[in-house]
């Protein structure tokens, strides 16, 4: 098969996008662990994020693959919703999607546009003055800046509430993704429960935890 | 002998005639270009033990009498085996009932007063030919592209009992093998995906011996012809499954993933 009608088909399509969505979720939990350390000791979270900010293999190899997969999970969601869109041309008069399926897996493009919409802010918030901190100025090295510039970004109660926004729309996204994105390469079998359940805890747990983060610093700063 | 044995109290059950008057709201379209409104239908004497499409008779049978065009529609077995019988009825394929076509929809399901919107399958790739008619010749032209095994029959035929085919296989065959293709799932999915149908045609031989031999060429043809259609992507929603007549489920469509993956590694 030539290779050109595998990448156009319609299921390489749906495999590439749960494989990217399986390794944003991989990326999700490795943060969440991360941010979790700063409620508990700022010299851990410290000597963490100067590891992940000044490790070359973090910075040169594994950031630009997430840059990538962000930005090709969001473009293929945005082109394949535009595609299945087109094919109804005429929507029904009367349409009951609630009795057959979830709010959820139903809204992925809007749970997905708001997550989108926060990466933006939260490029601006860290990523930005990250890298102005380190390539632009050439700032020495601080190994104990991180915990204080995180805390300072949570003082705002209109930021903390976009933050805490975006999340219960990440619990959204994940509630239908996490299992979906197993289906999709294939995995339906006897384990897909179990895992499906594991996936709801997953959904929860990690977004509500990123929310318990902001909460607490917003309160504690 | 087993006896028949009966759970139904005859004498709670009330044999009067109840009438039922509704509203019925359907998508009159004159032909395939020309285009289409919804219009209001008022209906009595409706029987709760009346088939869906037995309604439909009724309805017809009065426009005919008073000179009207009557409603055209899909049938042909009225007994849940055709595929035939189609309809989005209150916003569901087949209407708000489970495991059943159109055809074996009874009115039991509605009640007195009720407002019934009553439309076509829509999808890109099915075309309204006529008011509550589609094309569904893009399932046709799936299938063509795969979903068969070729056969030697110029008189030396192997008798398909002679390939022993362990229960559990045989089984999960059958049940993929059930789908009647009509095309509920396309109608209820919200992307107009062909998945579950094409998936359940795939897995069908996928899983037998003598569906191995074309078994890459098919998925591999069954899916670019599904693609060339105009059925939009699997997005996973589950909805199709809820709303399949014959219970086809997403094993199905798992199985058609990894048999694609497989394929397109070999081909
Ligand atoms: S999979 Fe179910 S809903 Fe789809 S065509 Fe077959 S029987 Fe109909
Ligand atoms: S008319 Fe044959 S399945 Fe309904």
């Amino acid at each position: 098969m030539a290779k050109s009608a595998l990448l156009k088909s319609s299921i390489a399509k749906k495999v590439a996008m749960a494989l990217s969505g399986l390794f944003l979720m991989l990326f999700l939990a490795q943060h969440f662990f991360i941010n979790m350390t700063s409620v508990f000791s700022s010299d851990t979270f410290n000597s963490i994020s100067h590891f992940m900010g000044n490790n070359p293999l973090v910075q040169f190899v594994i950031q630009p693959i997430l840059i990538v997969g962000v930005v090709f999970h969001f473009i293929m969601g945005f082109v394949l919703d535009f595609k299945n869109r087109s094919a109804r041309p005429i929507a029904y008069a009367k349409n009951n999607g609630a009795a057959n399926s979830s709010w959820a897996s139903r809204n992925m493009i809007i749970s997905g546009s708001v997550i989108l919409a926060f990466l933006a802010l939260h490029f601006y918030d860290f990523w930005v003055p990250e890298m102005v901190y380190k390539y632009v100025d050439v700032s020495p090295l601080d190994e104990t800046r991180y915990f204080h510039e995180l805390v300072a970004k949570f003082e705002s109660p209109v930021r903390t509430g976009l933050y805490i926004l975006s999340f219960v729309l990440l619990a959204v996204h994940l509630n239908h993704g996490f299992s979906s994105s197993f289906q999709s390469v294939g995995f339906n079998n006897k384990y897909s429960k179990g895992l499906k359940n594991f996936g709801l805890g997953f959904a929860y747990v990690v977004p509500f935890g990123f929310i318990f983060i902001a909460l607490f610093h917003h309160f504690n700063h | 002998m087993a006896q028949c044995q009966s759970t139904f109290d005859f004498r709670l059950y009330d044999f009067q005639t109840k009438n039922m008057k509704l509203t019925l709201k359907i998508w009159r379209q004159k032909n395939a270009a020309a285009e289409g409104k919804i219009v209001e239908y008022p209906i009595d004497h409706i029987e709760p033990d009346m088939s869906f499409l037995e309604m439909l008779d009724i309805l017809n049978d009065e426009l005919i009498m008073k000179g009207d065009e009557p409603v055209a529609f899909d049938h042909d077995c009225r007994e849940g085996i055709c595929g035939m019988c189609s309809l989005y009825i209150n916003g569901e394929a087949h209407g708000p009932d489970r495991g059943v076509t159109t055809c074996q929809l009874h009115m039991r399901m509605f009640k007195d007063g009720d407002t019934i919107f009553i439309e076509p399958f829509r999808a890109k790739a099915f075309p309204v030919i006529k008011d509550l008619v589609v094309d569904r010749s893009s399932f046709d032209r799936i299938q063509h592209a795969g979903g068969f095994i070729s056969v030697n029959t110029s008189g030396n035929t192997i008798d398909a009992n002679t390939i022993p085919i362990n229960k559990k296989d045989a089984d999960t065959a059958f049940d993929s093998a059930a789908c009647i293709g009509c095309g509920a799932c396309v109608a209820s999915c919200k992307n107009s995906s062909a998945m579950l149908f094409v998936a359940a045609k795939v897995s069908q031989y996928a899983l037998l011996p003598q569906g191995r031999i074309e078994a890459t060429d098919r998925v591999l043809n069954m899916v670019s012809q599904m693609d060339a259609e105009g059925f939009g992507n699997c997005t996973n929603t589950g909805a199709c499954e809820v709303e399949c007549p014959k219970g086809i489920s997403l094993e199905n469509i798992a199985r058609m993933n990894r048999e694609y993956m497989s394929a397109s590694l070999k081909g």
